[in-house]
């Protein structure tokens, strides 16, 4: 990873025009009165189209909380954030969960697989969520599953696979609805060196083909390198940002897919 | 959505059977429970099934059930033939005589007096002989149950120790003769106690002489009379008490659920049937979701909306409810028509007892299903990111 001083931006200052994240003084705290905790203090960041965003930070700076407002699936207390031109906070429940559904994938630390589905019966729930046939989101998991190379394990249940191979089936179900936006939390840190590094590089070249945002929570250093730019925060702010190689990365991912 | 509800279900297999292991005790002890108690409170009043002739039952307005006979005078019978709408009136005499065994014992019996020259109120069927016959001299005519079970003689060496009282056989009852010319098939009574068949007349030289032996009369009503109509008429003209036989039955059932504790016992046994099933259920079926709270969560974020979480975990509940009702339901009538072959056992499934099992299996289901859905509805998607 090259994180030189010089390279800091600030967080209005992403690599692409077209901004997919937009937060601004998001702050949020946690309980009330002396117990209170406030795990955001006004954070500003941006995360633009096909940008690899990482947060990293020491244990409860806020990065969790961070990636849950981002996600929808925390209200923030204060301050701006809106995805895909959407604020959260002007639309009802419902509607906010059919915009997860749609736009939004997961990338868990634990996998959280379900234990007693077939892994392709786990890469099709996103599609099942969004109402489409059961047999053709099978159908689709299992192609999903052959791209990232399980395609002889679609039925098998996750148990029988590694960790890293869990976390690919996890990686295909939160890409195959074909969300804008992809939130991992500590993809990597579950998984020994090389297989984190594959699991990366599989995110990476999969992002750099659909134009998908990533923001990933991570305290895994050996995977800076696969990021545009790294947000670290401290007490609930993001006190620096600096960039990384991962566009470096993807464009020779894509270039050698396009074989030049 | 629904299909992953149901392969989460069915796939825990351990989960899955403790679940149904609740729903199927709840639904065989409340069935089985129920139908036993059905069963005893039919047999209270099998003597009024068994008599399907007569369309009212005439007697003392103070009887509160069928062996709780108050005679009649003789007139009786008389007055009620007077009454507009009655087609024929018979008497009928029903009694406790004792039989003197060939073993040397004696053995209670229900002895039934029918009317004479119209024989109303014979049993619902023969084995062995005519009903007719009983015209002949010191005519009985034993049920089935009584000849094989309580009139038994001692059999001729050890292999056969006993043999059914049959046709041909004399027995004594109350220092009289009495010659065996059929055998019956009865609805087995309450108390099992043999019923004797014979002639009103020869009934009355059978018991103790009293001065009213007249216990019920018989009535048939005239074709397209107005039945209820009738026996308010009857009871007008007589001042005596007219039931159809279903007003009958249910003033005979009715004085047993008051009066003894056959209700209490059964109605304990019931509900701790559906308690013990609603803990085992519910505890299941909420540590089922408490272990799937994770995906739940995990759903929630991705995208799945509370409506259809809720409808997720409906279908589970409906599934366990119906494999564990159609189970216990399946278990009680294996037992209902395997035991009572072998056994003296009571039992009577109607529909409505399974309506009732199925309507407190619901009730479990619902119960053990709210606790979760509140649990999964509360359940905040950010927690997926807590580890």
């Amino acid at each position: 990873m090259t994180s030189a001083p010089g390279a800091i931006l600030t967080a209005d200052s992403p690599l692409s025009e077209e901004i997919v994240v937009r937060c601004r003084e998001v702050t949020k705290t946690y309980g009330s009165g002396q117990s209170a905790v406030r795990a955001l203090r006004g954070v500003d960041v941006d995360v633009a189209k096909g940008e690899l965003l990482m947060l990293v930070g020491p244990s409860g700076c806020g990065k969790t909380t961070l990636i849950s407002v981002i996600a929808g699936v925390l209200d923030r207390d204060g301050g701006e954030c809106s995805v895909l031109g959407t604020d959260y906070a002007k639309i009802g429940n419902t509607e906010r969960t059919n915009f997860r559904a749609r736009n939004v994938g997961f990338v868990f630390q634990a996998f959280n697989l379900i234990p007693t589905l077939s892994i392709a019966e786990n890469v099709a729930v996103p599609l099942l969520i969004n109402r489409v046939k059961r047999a053709q989101a099978v159908e689709q998991a299992a192609a999903l599953l052959a791209q990232v190379g399980l395609g002889d394990r679609t039925k098998d249940i996750p148990s029988r696979l590694s960790g890293g191979q869990q976390q690919r089936v996890a990686i295909a179900r939160a890409l195959i609805h074909k969300p804008k936006l992809l939130v991992c939390d500590e993809p990597t840190s579950a998984l020994d060196h090389a297989t984190g590094q594959r699991v990366m590089e599989l995110l990476r070249s999969i992002a750099a083909g659909h134009d998908l945002s990533l923001v990933v929570v991570t305290h895994d250093q050996r995977i800076f390198e696969f990021a545009d730019r790294i947000a670290e925060m401290d007490d609930g702010r993001i006190v620096r940002v600096s960039t990384g190689q991962g566009h470096q990365i993807a464009a020779n991912h894509v270039n050698s897919a396009i074989g030049k | 959505m629904l299909g992953v509800a149901l392969a989460m279900l069915f796939r825990d297999k351990a989960k899955f059977f403790g679940i149904i292991m609740g729903v199927t005790l709840a639904s065989l002890v409340i069935t089985q429970q129920g139908a036993i108690f059905l069963g005893l409170m039919s047999r209270t009043y099998a003597a009024i099934s068994d008599m399907g002739d007569p369309d009212i039952w005439v007697m003392d307005a103070k009887v509160q059930f069928i062996d709780d006979i108050k005679p009649l005078q003789d007139t009786s019978l008389y007055r009620v033939r007077g009454v507009e709408g009655v087609a024929f009136a018979a008497p009928l005499y029903k009694g406790m005589i004792r039989a003197r065994l060939d073993n040397g014992q004696f053995q209670n019996c229900v002895v039934i007096g029918l009317d004479d020259s119209t024989l109303t109120g014979g049993p619902p069927s023969m084995i062995e002989g005519r009903l007719e016959d009983l015209r002949q001299s010191d005519a009985v005519i034993v049920d089935l149950v009584g000849a094989t079970e309580k009139l038994w003689k001692p059999g001729p060496d050890e292999a056969t120790p006993r043999v059914p009282l049959a046709v041909g056989d004399s027995m004594e009852l109350n220092d009289r003769r009495g010659i065996v010319v059929g055998i019956s098939n009865n609805t087995r009574s309450f108390q099992s106690q043999p019923t004797i068949y014979t002639t009103y007349s020869r009934a009355k030289n059978f018991a103790p002489a009293e001065r009213k032996m007249l216990s019920f009369v018989l009535v048939k009503a005239a074709a397209g009379a107005d039945i209820p109509a009738l026996c308010e008429r009857i009871s007008a003209a007589t001042g005596l008490a007219a039931y159809t036989r279903d007003q009958f039955k249910a003033k005979t059932v009715t004085y047993f659920l008051e009066n003894t504790g056959i209700p209490i016992n059964f109605g304990i046994a019931v509900a701790l049937g559906f308690i013990i099933g609603t803990v085992i259920t519910g505890f299941m079926f909420f540590s089922f979701t408490l272990d799937n709270m994770r995906y739940f969560g995990t759903l929630k974020a991705m995208g799945t909306t509370d409506t259809r979480l809720l409808g997720m975990i409906m279908l589970q509940a409906l599934a366990v409810g119906v494999i564990g009702f159609g189970i216990g339901v399946g278990l009680a009538s294996w037992f209902g028509t395997v035991v009572p072959k072998k056994t003296p056992l009571a039992f009577v499934m109607p529909w409505q007892l399974l309506f009732v099992s199925a309507s407190a299996v619901v009730v479990i289901c619902v119960l053990a299903a709210t606790l979760s859905i509140r649990k999964v509805i509360k359940l905040e998607p950010a927690v997926v990111f807590k580890g």
